[in-house]
């Protein structure tokens, strides 16, 4: 199971005929996910990664019947490329484009009220699901089937977070990067709804950092909606100073909101436990697992 | 980025908001032209620097006489103003603004900014003019009227007479406050900003409604579509290190302490930063040197992270997912080979933590270098311990 991506969803690249596009296009072939076409305006009848070109997403989707897009294109088009997958109904979308301008998301966003799509990122590693597909740059190998769901802004911290856990036995459904920018697709509450719905997905850790509210929200929505799922948090950028952006551009403390203190002391206030350390966050899950008396069930690795 | 307040009012001005007018002053003898050229009764001498606070801290003198330009203008230039925002070092004054004086009758807030939350911009207003809007917001957040502007309308003209209407403004200046606005957010939006903040926006006893001050903030992302604002940078104003870093497409903030960090990823940048303190450790700076480093880009970085002597120790936290270890650990010894003077040594401990893809390679092939001072950590934890505690003997030493 896992959440939002499995391995019959039927995938195409847009960009893909670019150098860093197409080296993931391969790797998330490799890893068992269908990528069935790619998007490159003027490069129709191209092959690239063994699957057919297209000159559009509806092209594409009409002779491929995918369902699902990875965004590798320049930040100046990337919020179109968004449009255009968007347009053509695709389920879901994920961008890993960093750098579009906010104002350009800000409309894209507009443009998808009401509309199927669902937007992963931008400005972010993308979705695996364990032994299923991955849709972006999460390196596969670390991943081991399991039980605990991952929700990260941040794709190292993703790869470090996932690493820790496989190193501890405890295997994953699904993680998903929902990215480092400001206004984005997918947020904390949404995956962790999805997560909520997954019959899978027993326990989720999620990764936030400095800038905005959303793990704040998080553990309010926790606490009403997800009272059977534990939660493990970690929370980037305790040391991070005021009015700095941290590299990513959603990653900064303005106007006295968004520290790391008021987050841990938000998750706290529910019970959900919250890494001291980036090094402790594969050991704080194991503590919250057999907390709650599931840790064997989890332990599948 | 962010611009000088005169700067700021240049970009309004040419969107047609109501702005004061006043020029800049880079001398003494320049000040005095320009409140000559003014030609009113009173003039304003304000230090231009990229915080704010700067009234409460000295920074905005009310001159009557050409000898009191000269006077506040000489104090004022070559000052360090230390305001709530610019830290206890302060900031020092190299600009000033002379502007007309304004008859105030009564201070609003004025701001647009960008909501996370509904992934949209919101105009926010305030009778509490003057005050930093953080206040208010703690303090009374029921004088804050806000609003949600959908990006296909724009600014609709109903919202910005509600937010007139709600601030009560004197019925004679309302028009010209609805046209404000509709210009601030015009300039807003054509410019790619991520805040334009009006504080204080005044209606003067002429019931004229002027921005007295303006703040704006531009979003990095959409510099690209606005050569003419990355013009405005004004270089005094930033870290000498974080431009170096900004010049080698390196990510890097200085945070003032003496144990450097070099990381892949900015949240495990920020986690490394963290991870130092928690040890016992002053962070000397945030810095993503990302995945795919050529040993020159890394050997950039140690040089900006030992420049000045801050650096007595430098923590290389990397994570290979898709970039594979052994490359990393290649780039980081022919990187040490670059800026070590003898080829064998580096001016202080660098402590590696690798991790993920071909690790053993490339703990090999650190472990085969001939520069010393190169410590290999088998975990991260270790590794922000050891580096730490060298750093501490170095200082005892």
């Amino acid at each position: 199971m896992g959440i939002y991506v499995n391995k019959d969803t039927k995938v195409i690249v847009q960009g893909i005929t670019g150098k860093a596009a197409s080296f993931h296009a391969q790797q998330m072939i490799d890893y068992g996910t269908k990528v069935v076409g790619g998007v490159t305006p003027g490069k129709a009848g191209q092959t690239a990664c063994g699957v057919p070109v297209f000159n559009t997403v509806r092209d594409a989707v009409e002779a491929t019947g995918a369902t699902a897009s990875v965004i590798f294109v320049p930040a100046k088009f990337a919020a179109d490329s968004i449009l255009e997958a968007v347009d053509a109904e695709l389920d879901l979308v994920v961008c890993i484009t960093e750098h579009i301008p906010v104002q350009d998301m800000i409309r894209v966003r507009r443009y998808m009220e009401g509309k199927k799509t669902r937007l992963i990122g931008p400005n972010c590693p993308g979705i695996l699901t364990t032994d299923e597909a991955k849709l972006g740059i999460i390196p596969g190998y670390i991943h081991k089937k399991g039980h605990v769901g991952v929700i990260s802004r941040s794709g190292t911290l993703t790869y470090e977070a996932t690493f820790q856990l496989t190193a501890a036995g405890i295997g994953q459904t699904t993680a998903i990067g929902i990215g480092g920018d400001p206004v984005k697709g997918t947020d904390f509450i949404d995956a962790l709804e999805a997560f909520k719905n997954d019959p899978d997905t027993l326990s989720v850790l999620m990764i936030g950092e400095i800038g905005g509210t959303a793990e704040e929200d998080a553990a309010k929505w926790i606490k009403e909606n997800m009272p059977d799922k534990p939660v493990t948090a970690f929370i980037a950028g305790r040391q991070a100073p005021p009015g700095k952006r941290m590299g990513h551009a959603g990653a900064i403390i303005s106007g006295g909101k968004g520290t790391a203190a008021d987050k841990i002391k938000a998750l706290n206030a529910v019970g959900i436990e919250v890494a001291d350390t980036v090094a402790h966050i594969g050991e704080t899950v194991v503590k919250t697992l057999k907390k709650a008396g599931i840790y064997e069930k989890c332990h599948t690795c | 980025m962010n611009i000088h307040e005169y700067q700021s009012k240049a970009i309004l001005r040419s969107y047609g908001v109501n702005v004061p007018e006043g020029y800049p002053a880079f001398s003494v003898d320049e000040a005095v032209e320009n409140a000559k050229k003014l030609g009113t009764p009173v003039v304003v001498v304000k230090a231009q620097i990229h915080a704010g606070g700067r009234g409460k801290a000295g920074g905005v003198k009310i001159a009557k006489t050409e000898d009191e330009v000269r006077q506040y203008a000489k104090e004022l230039l070559g000052k360090t103003l230390v305001t709530k925002q610019t830290g206890p070092a302060g900031k020092e004054v190299h600009r000033l603004l002379i502007e007309a004086g304004s008859n105030i009758q009564k201070e609003y807030y004025l701001s647009f900014v960008t909501d996370r939350k509904s992934s949209r911009v919101v105009m926010m207003g305030s009778e509490e003019g003057g005050m930093e809007i953080e206040k208010v917001a703690a303090e009374m957040p029921e004088k804050i009227l806000t609003e949600t502007i959908d990006p296909a309308i724009g600014l609709a003209p109903f919202q910005a007479q509600r937010m007139a209407y709600g601030l009560h403004l004197p019925k004679e200046a309302i028009r010209k406050a609805t046209k404000l606005m509709m210009c601030l957010y015009n300039a807003f939006i054509g410019k790619d900003c991520s805040l334009a903040e009006i504080n204080p926006l005044v209606v003067t006893k002429e019931l004229d409604v002027v921005a007295l001050d303006a703040k704006l903030n531009f979003d990095d992302s959409g510099l690209f579509r606005h050569p003419d604002v990355e013009e405005l940078r004004d270089v005094t104003e930033e870290d000498p290190k974080e431009l170096a870093a900004a010049k080698e497409g390196l990510n890097y903030v200085n945070l003032g302490g003496d144990v450097a960090c070099m990381v892949n990823g900015a949240g495990l940048a920020m986690a490394t930063v963290d991870i130092i303190k928690f040890y016992g450790g002053e962070p000397a700076n945030f810095l993503d040197v990302g995945g795919d480093s050529t040993p020159e880009k890394i050997a950039a970085a140690f040089r900006i992270m030992l420049d000045g002597g801050q650096a007595k120790g430098i923590f290389v936290n990397i994570f290979g997912g898709i970039n594979k270890c052994d490359l990393v650990a290649q780039g980081i010894v022919d990187a040490a080979k670059i800026i070590s003077e003898d080829g064998k040594s580096l001016p202080v401990p660098v402590v590696v933590r690798l991790e993920g893809t071909n690790v053993e390679r490339g703990r090999q092939i650190l472990k085969d270098t001939p520069i010393k001072n190169v410590i290999m950590a088998p975990t991260m934890e270790g590794g922000a311990e050891t580096v730490v505690k060298l750093v501490k003997e170095a200082e005892q030493a």
